[in-house]
């Protein structure tokens, strides 16, 4: 009835093109999203663009360089590892392990995290004690130490390592939710929500959670290069993914003891992971600016 | 007044337990409401007074069921609802709803204003499928006077004043008897006030709603209700009809407070009524009438013995020992007035 009308107005921006009009003016995001999706692009078409498989050894190249040093050839554009595994398609493959350890750590954490912040908050009380007493004693731990005492707990893997990363980045959401919540909670509009007949978990996720959005995205971008770099890390000492998993901590540990003669072995993943969790972390302050409300309306 | 009110409230008390210390042991009660009662009609308006802190939001919130009296009975035509468990309450909810006084946090942001004030709808079940919704919220927000092109937008992209009415309308779209509107001009524009108070008259004419309106705002109040109960840390002090109250105020307090509305005549001159001090901690209130620290009439027996609400007058009554009619002049004991 009134379409023709709001029509006939001036467009009002709607949040996304406002939201994208905050986040464009920080180049440093706008370049992490660049590179975030270039890596996206690498992980999902990793089987076309590498060259090789990743663990195909090649008997003749061990320790080759990289094509422009000499001593290099473009059969092997980044050179090779100690057992002749091309450098350049281990990385594309493990572009697609980093990506899918990002997803699911956050993924993990995220949704537990959530629903024991928004319990702790809704609940209060007994509950909210035990919930937040328990995230103090995971935090007191520094948290690579925890993660490696839930590997050896449950065995060293890629999987128990995502997991061993999840919980100990749990505490982080968990309090995030639960500040956000409670913050919310005492405003008038979850009161008049109340009284108008929503239930408590119509309240708890479809009135206070959207309202706590933001700071979570925020949280969940860079928790994401976070659980990279901490899985690398694992990987690292040995407890993460297995060799010859091209998992890019993995391989720096393989590494290790050629950095004096082969330095691409080394450089490369090490560069693969400082450029994602850079990507990632540009990318989550540029989010924080962009979603930040007291900037906006 | 045959027919039973459509809300009784007896004895109403809420204690808030004060925990302090390491434990959080109970060391002592904010007594926000102590012994409230008072009945309300069908298209009646009661507006409840008081200074800040007197506890007249906690009465609001009590009858929401938004907080659990400590004590006291709340009936709704009859029934009584502030012992009901969870489940019946709804159906109390959607009788009873809520305006509140800052338009600007109590309208969630990320939703259009076709989804907030279509929330009750769903939520009671009272309206199915898209259709039926839209043209029920469009309804609703033309008895707000709100163009329907509102339904659209963001609550961020009204006013103040348009915000009330959004809030008014889903304090209307589930069908209310009774509407609470706590503080709910009070943060508006002079202008933007009378239109929304003007608002609120108009949809009891029509709707027969019973207001519970609780303000500060003597001026307000005078202009939109039928009766007056004045607040003075946590009780009644004073309720009667309009016209008794502004007109021939019994208890000191109330007259203090009448005192002190600004009147647009700049040649008009009254007794001021100027109280000293502060309003005493209601968590250690004063024994006897709670208002004696402050009251510039106090005599011994206000010391000692509090004064039960009596009635001075037809539906009128006051808690005060002094035996005075109402309206009558006091004579003061001392030099306490300024005599503007």
């Amino acid at each position: 009835m009134g379409t023709s009308l709001a029509a006939a107005a001036a467009p009002m921006p709607g949040p996304v093109r406002l939201f994208w009009r905050g986040f464009a003016e920080n180049r440093g995001a706008v370049l992490g999203l660049a590179v975030m999706l270039v890596l996206l692009v690498v992980a999902v078409l990793a089987g076309q663009i590498a060259p090789y498989s990743p663990i195909e050894q090649f008997r003749t190249h061990f320790l080759a360089p990289p094509a422009w040093a000499p001593g290099g050839s473009t059969a092997f554009l980044l050179g090779t590892d100690d057992v002749g595994r091309d450098l350049l398609s281990r990385l594309i493959y493990g572009a697609r392990l980093s990506l899918l350890i990002g997803l699911s750590v956050v993924a993990l954490s995220l949704s537990t995290g959530t629903v024991l912040g928004l319990a702790a908050a809704f609940a209060g009380g007994v509950v909210d004690v035990a919930i937040m007493r328990f995230m103090d004693v995971v935090l007191v731990f520094p948290s690579l130490l925890l993660a490696i005492v839930i590997v050896a707990i449950l065995g060293p893997g890629l999987f128990n390592a995502m997991l061993a990363v999840a919980i100990v980045t749990l505490p982080s959401y968990v309090r995030l939710v639960r500040a956000s919540a409670l913050s919310e909670l005492a405003r008038d509009y979850v009161t008049a929500t109340r009284s108008a007949g929503a239930s408590t978990p119509r309240l708890m996720f479809s009135t206070v959670l959207p309202n706590c959005a933001a700071p979570l995205i925020v949280q969940a971008s860079l928790g994401f290069s976070a659980a990279i770099l901490d899985a690398a890390a694992l990987g690292f000492l040995g407890l993460g993914a297995q060799p010859p998993t091209p998992e890019w901590g993995t391989m720096l540990a393989g590494a290790l003891q050629y950095y004096q003669r082969a330095w691409w072995v080394l450089a490369f993943p090490g560069f693969a992971i400082l450029a994602t969790v850079l990507a990632f972390n540009l990318l989550g302050d540029g989010l924080r600016d962009a979603l930040d409300p007291r900037l906006r309306r | 007044m045959t027919e039973a009110p459509l809300l009784q409230v007896d004895g109403l008390k809420k204690y808030f337990p004060v925990r302090t210390g390491p434990f959080g042991q109970v060391t002592g009660q904010v007594q926000a409401v102590d012994g409230v009662s008072f009945a309300l009609s069908r298209g009646e308006t009661l507006s409840v007074v008081g200074e800040s802190g007197c506890g007249k939001s906690t009465v609001g919130r009590s009858i929401l069921r938004l907080t659990d009296p400590t004590a006291g009975e709340i009936r709704l035509d009859g029934e009584r609802i502030d012992t009901l468990p969870p489940r019946q309450l709804r159906a109390v909810r959607r009788r009873v709803q809520v305006v509140f006084q800052d338009p600007f946090s109590s309208l969630n942001p990320r939703m259009r204003v076709r989804e907030i004030i279509a929330e009750p709808l769903v939520n009671f079940g009272l309206a199915r499928g898209r259709a039926a919704i839209t043209e029920r919220v469009a309804a609703l927000l033309d008895t707000v006077r709100l163009p329907g092109e509102a339904m659209g937008r963001f609550p961020h992209e009204f006013s103040g004043g348009q915000r009330q009415r959004i809030c008014i309308a889903r304090a209307l779209a589930p069908g209310a008897d009774l509407i609470i509107c706590d503080e709910a001009v009070s943060a508006l524009d002079v202008s933007v006030k009378a239109q929304i108070v003007n608002l609120l008259a108009d949809l009891q004419a029509k709707l027969g709603l019973a207001l519970l309106f609780i303000s500060h705002d003597l001026g307000v109040v005078e202009h939109l209700t039928h009766r007056v109960a004045v607040m003075y840390l946590g009780r009644i002090v004073e309720l009667a009809d309009r016209a008794s109250l502004f007109g021939a105020a019994h208890h000191p307090y109330t007259r203090a407070l009448l005192s002190a509305v600004p009147l647009p005549d700049p040649a008009a001159r009254r007794q001021r009524i100027i109280l000293s001090g502060d309003v005493p901690s209601p968590i250690d209130p004063p024994p006897g009438c709670r208002f004696h620290t402050r009251c510039p009439f106090a005599f011994d027996r206000c010391r000692s013995e509090a004064p039960a609400l009596r009635e001075v007058g037809p539906g009128h009554v006051s808690a005060c020992h002094l035996t005075h009619e109402p309206g009558e002049a006091l004579a003061l004991p001392a030099a306490a007035t300024g005599g503007a």
